[in-house]
């Protein structure tokens, strides 16, 4: 026991001696564990949201029967059913519009619902009597409430002015949806006996089948392992992971330097306990359990940090994906045990990847070996040539898997493969980018200096391959996403063509409002607009009716069309399809295609496809008449109105005073945009906080890089000063090796983000979004980052060139006194 | 009586204020304390009219009908079988058709043999159909159980029926017969519960004969034997101190049938009562004082000591027996749990019924 203290008080006197080491490693290992853990909170935190959502009485978790038509049923299938032993629970569900907002509503009966497909002790501890009794409850999430800026108790009308029962606030409801008893969502929605879906219950027993009780009018379906949400969401939770997986790889970068090298300087040491009588495996015991403690200390300290980040980018998160896919995620963290666990447990994991080979060469230690401090880099150096052979196998793999695969996962392996190869591949290239530069000349110092850059390639490779990978992803990122802003600008002037947007609060106030602005000179057109929403493709997809006018023919972008293609949509046997729909269907121009409506099936053919950014959902564009004959209970309260430009503030202030609609019903053209902007913009400042982050991360692994060499190049740096080279000049010089690798590095970054660039804009966006983006390359943004590449090798260069400036001279004589 | 109103009351309660959470059940009581204004009230001297109060009376706060079976195999194996309906409003209102009927229906079943007990529960909703009792043609339903006059049915021996329920791991259809018209319990069908004078109507069928199937996962078996049937409705809350009951509906020998209960009070006092049914179907209420009732062997079940079996004694009457059980784990698992299950009895006189306790 005494002889264990010793050697690990021995062992760990090092990291006494080493406090810059010692810093080094702990700041990898807390770089890498709060960055994947920050992710990893960000992803569970909207998980939770969409399981509470999913949850909510009956969403895709639990098995339902629903009318093949995707349409509501009558409520006689249900007694039906139930008279046959079915344990089935009737809802009603539909949008309506509160205080201007949409709002899921969905009617329930609390008696039959299954306790596994609710939280049924929500109701109960709400009192189901007061639930169902007159006048009811309307139950509602605190996030809602907000929303809507009601008030527990109040009594909101809807759009049809139906007046809800009194809102009673759940902690535990999804966001976005309000519960009332089945019989008051009849009234509400004026659809008596009827019913959009039964959920059924786990309670078994003698049933007969479904087709004996209900012929064909209902269909079953089966419960999702994955809901809507999760499907729509989760490129989008990919990407996140992605960039996590990122910074946690180049995070372990720093701890594989500084680890390595801790472990060769204490080579020395272990010999000497071993000949001191300790046995082979005391010392590696005691080096992995120092590990596994700090791996600890500093997965405990990362987490803090993940924590934080996850906090302060939540609010962006939470904004995108309910902009993008009208998730509801509460802008509170609250995260599970598990994922303190998993991210202690990543740390360690990570830890002893990255110390792997240096404790194998620990145990394999021969006893009488000769301490050789730095015979770690010439062995890396070997081992850097295989890498050149694994380089080329990971390409080849990219390559194949771009070839033959069709996923978004296969896009993100594509990406993988491309850095991993990229790094992999990097310290080759930069040794013959050297090579070639040592052989270019014949001057002894400029030879010294391309010869030594190439010795301290080794040390260096890792915090350059960290570069490579930050500087690539951010070119491929900041590329993307400016195309994207482009194409949006554009796309968005040419969708918004309308210089107000007004949605009635029903449908009396939208006929009286047409009445209304029939009568005002200057209103030069009124844009009626339509929405209905279908099952196609298993699937719900958006039919969008709009009218027949020049400002659509002339504004809106279409992507390919067929010539007549408006003529084809006003006379209703044309549709426009958006891209996601195309490619999700396969739809092309001229196709037939056939929608099932509540009056029938309507087959329109394609007649062109236009793009629809940020919308989740496949749309079909067509006329409006056509699409109030097929679907007539389609609500017509939007609409768009064309004004001169000068008028657009006298109209909307004429408009608001009249019909008293506020901000969230009448908007202007430039605010929609604004507020579109805004969307975009939240969904891409996580992706570049994340990768100013990485950046970040990149630049530390340099610095400490750096300075574990720095006190390693004396032997290389004394035998120059000592032929006359001012200490000045060799500070000069060591910086302007530095920058030269970083330098080539960026360059070879370059090349490399746009190829991560256009896998992005190519695989992963259309898999992802369903949408693809014309590739633009930006100069002025090559160069800024080629800059602030350049800036960080700089800054990381700056304390070890300090250092030797500062460096007394007896220290440079001590390399010719000292037995090495 | 009042016995088994409180623990259907309660059970009712729970009916309505979600499934199985004790705050619920501790709502549903206090929602039957606090308002019985509105609903209509039980007088002494009102006569029951057939066939229309075998129907629903929605005007009443709360309401059953309570079958209890105690059958036999060829080879003279016991067993039990229970279906229940039970009915209660959630507010005053005689409306009942739509969903904004205010009430709700619960069913109970159950078989019982000498080493399995199975039960089961379901719920519904009144007005849409799903649950529900006409008096004529008779018939009372919730879910796929049902008991339903057959041809030739009389509403004065609410016979014959047919009676199935099923569940998961059991199931049952019987045929019921009767011969003997239905009996009047308490005073003329006015049934008083507590000296405090809640009451309720209730009048019962104890002559049925069955004959029909039970299954107990899945094995079939053929089984005769008598049935008794309960109806009760009323709309008086209990008293909060009365904890819970002790229910007996016994077959005597030669076709005679007592029906008796004891009601458990807070302050260690008993409220008994009871009717003794001759076989000519004169029906006789006991005095309180005339009935013994006494613990002489307790089961440990769910967490719960559970008196299962009993001496009574009703010296008057001149009958000492001792009760045991078929099962005494007869245990209902049901949201609201209680045990209900057959007996069987020995002493001044033999035979079989059923015993139903709650609030232990």
């Amino acid at each position: 026991m005494r002889r264990a203290l010793w050697v690990v008080a021995v062992l760990l006197s090092h990291w006494r001696r080493h406090p810059l080491q010692f810093a080094t490693l702990m700041i990898g290992l807390i770089a890498a564990t709060a960055l994947w853990s920050g992710v990893q909170a960000l992803n569970q935190q909207a998980r939770t949201s969409y399981d509470r959502a999913a949850a909510a009485f009956g969403g895709t978790r639990t098995p339902m029967l629903v009318s093949p038509s995707g349409g509501a049923f009558a409520q006689q299938l249900f007694v039906d059913l139930r008279r046959a032993g079915w344990p089935v629970s009737p809802v009603l569900e539909a949008r309506v519009q509160i205080e201007g907002r949409s709002v899921r509503l969905l009617g329930i009966e609390p008696v039959t619902m299954p306790p596994e497909a609710s939280a049924a002790a929500e109701i109960g501890t709400a009192g189901a009597q007061a639930f169902i009794a007159s006048p009811g409850q309307a139950l509602i999430s605190r996030e809602t409430l907000t929303e809507l800026g009601l008030r527990d108790g109040a009594t909101p009308t809807l759009g049809n002015g139906q007046q809800l029962p009194p809102l009673k606030l759940q902690a535990a409801l999804a966001p976005g949806v309000i519960v009332v008893d089945i019989g008051i969502a009849q009234t509400l929605l004026a659809m008596p006996d009827q019913l959009s879906r039964l959920l059924i219950g786990k309670a078994k027993g003698p049933r007969p089948n479904l087709e004996s009780v209900t012929g064909q009018q209902l269909r079953l379906v089966q419960p999702e392992s994955e809901t809507d949400l999760e499907r729509l969401t989760d490129s989008f939770h990919l990407n996140l992971t992605a960039f996590g997986l990122l910074s946690f790889v180049v995070g372990l970068f720093i701890v594989n330097s500084a680890i390595g090298l801790g472990f060769e300087q204490r080579l020395p040491m272990l010999r000497t306990l071993r000949a001191c009588g300790v046995s082979a495996r005391q010392p590696n015991a005691v080096l992995v359990l120092e590990l596994v403690m700090i791996a600890l200390l500093a997965g405990a300290v990362g987490l803090v940090c993940g924590y934080v980040i996850a906090a302060l980018l939540l609010p962006d998160v939470a904004a995108s994906l309910r902009g993008l896919y009208g998730a509801q995620i509460p802008g509170q963290l609250t995260l599970k045990p598990e994922w303190w666990l998993a991210g202690l447990a990543i740390s360690v994991i990570g830890a002893l990847l990255a110390a792997a080979s240096s404790l194998l060469k620990a145990v394999r230690l021969p006893l009488l070996a000769a301490a050789q401090p730095y015979a770690w880099q010439q062995a890396q150096h070997r081992w850097l040539r295989l890498q050149g052979g694994g380089a080329l196998l990971v390409f080849a793999t990219a390559a194949l898997v771009l070839w033959f695969g069709d996923s978004l996962i296969a896009g993100f392996i594509v990406l993988a493969a491309l850095l991993l190869g990229a790094a992999l591949a990097l310290p080759v290239l930069l040794g013959l980018v050297l090579a070639v530069g040592e052989r270019s000349t014949r001057r002894p110092l400029l030879r010294w200096f391309w010869a030594d850059s190439r010795l301290q390639l080794s040390g260096l490779s890792l915090a350059l391959m960290a570069l490579l990978l930050a500087l690539a992803v951010n070119v491929g990122v900041g590329t993307m996403v400016e195309s994207f802003s482009r194409t949006f600008v554009g796309w968005l002037d040419g969708r918004l063509s309308s210089e107000i947007y007004l949605n009635a609060a029903s449908e009396a106030q939208a006929r009286e409002i047409r009445t209304w602005l029939a009568q005002r000179p200057d209103v030069q057109a009124v844009l009626p607009g339509s929405q209905a929403e279908i099952q196609f493709g298993g699937a719900p997809v958006q039919i969008n009716g709009l009218p027949d006018h020049a400002t659509f023919r002339d504004q809106w972008p279409l992507l390919d069309a067929t010539p007549d293609a408006w003529d084809r949509v006003r006379d209703g046997d044309g549709a426009l399809v958006s891209e996601q729909l195309s490619r999700r269907m396969q739809l092309t121009l001229g196709q037939s295609v056939t929608l099932p409506t509540p009056t029938g099936p309507w087959t329109v053919q394609v007649a062109a496809i236009y793009a629809d950014y940020g919308n989740p959902k496949g749309q079909f564009t067509v006329n409006i008449d056509a699409l109030l004959s097929h679907l007539p209970d389609s609500p017509q309260t939007r609409m768009g109105l064309r004004v001169a430009p000068e008028n657009i503030a006298v109209l909307m202030d004429a408009i608001r005073a009249r019909f008293g609609l506020d901000g969230r019903n009448l908007a202007d053209q430039a605010s929609v945009k604004k507020e579109s902007l805004g969307i975009f913009n939240r969904t891409f400042a996580v992706t570049s906080a994340l990768n100013a982050f990485t950046l970040g991360v990149a630049g530390v692994a340099l610095l400490t890089s750096l300075l574990t060499l720095s006190n390693s190049r004396l032997p290389q740096l004394a035998p120059l000063w000592a032929i006359g080279l001012t200490r000045r000049q060799l500070a000069g010089i060591e910086l302007m090796k530095t920058m030269c690798v970083a330098l080539i590095t960026a360059l070879l970054a370059l090349p490399l983000g746009l190829l991560v660039a256009w896998c992005l804009i190519a695989i992963v966006n259309v898999k992802a979004f369903g949408w693809r983006l014309p590739f633009h390359v930006f100069p002025l943004q090559l160069v800024a980052l080629l800059a602030i590449a350049l800036l960080a090798a700089l800054v990381a260069s700056l304390l070890p060139i300090l250092k030797l400036v500062r460096m007394q001279p007896a220290d440079l004589v001590r390399v010719f006194a000292n037995e090495r | 009586m009042s016995a088994r109103l409180t623990r259907r009351s309660f059970v009712s309660g729970l009916a309505i204020t979600g499934l199985g959470v004790p705050h619920a059940w501790a709502q549903g009581f206090a929602g039957l304390g606090s308002d019985a204004d509105g609903f209509a009230q039980v007088v002494p001297g009102r006569a029951l009219s057939f066939p229309a109060d075998h129907g629903p009376h929605p005007a009443f706060r709360i309401e059953w009908w309570y079958l209890t079976a105690n059958l036999a195999d060829a080879a003279g194996n016991a067993y039990g079988a229970q279906w229940t309906l039970f009915r209660q409003a959630m507010a005053p209102g005689t409306r009942d058709n739509g969903w904004a009927t205010p009430q709700i229906w619960m069913g109970h079943a159950a078989v019982t043999s000498a080493t399995a007990h199975r039960s089961a529960e379901t719920f519904g909703r009144g007005g849409i159909g799903q649950a529900g009792v006409t008096p004529t043609p008779f018939h009372a339903w919730i879910d796929a159980w049902e008991m339903r006059g057959l041809d030739g049915f009389s509403d004065m021996t609410v016979a014959p029926l047919h009676v199935t329920a099923s569940a998961e791991n059991f199931s049952y259809r019987f045929r019921l017969d009767a011969q003997q018209p239905l009996v009047l319990q308490g005073d003329a069908g006015y049934s008083r519960k507590s000296e405090r004078g809640q009451a309720s109507y209730y009048y019962s069928q104890p002559y049925f004969t069955a004959a029909g199937t039970l299954a107990i996962d899945g094995n079939d078996i053929a089984v005769t034997g008598r049935a008794w049937m309960d109806r009760e409705y009323s709309s008086q809350p209990l008293a909060s101190d009365q904890t819970g009951w002790d229910w007996f509906s016994l077959h005597l020998p030669e076709n005679e049938k007592l029906m008796l209960f004891r009601l458990r009070q807070k302050d260690g006092s008993h409220y008994f009562a009871g009717n003794w049914i001759t076989a000519d179907g004169r029906s006789e209420q006991l005095a309180a004082n005339a009935i013994a009732m006494t613990p002489t062997a307790t089961t440990d079940i769910a967490d719960r000591r559970i008196p299962t079996a009993w001496r009574i004694a009703i010296a008057a009457r001149g009958l000492h027996i001792e009760t045991v059980p078929l099962n005494a784990r007869s245990w209902m698992a049901t949201s609201f749990a209680y045990w209900e299950g057959p007996v069987r009895f020995s002493g001044s006189h033999s035979g079989v019924g059923y015993l139903e306790m709650t609030g232990y």
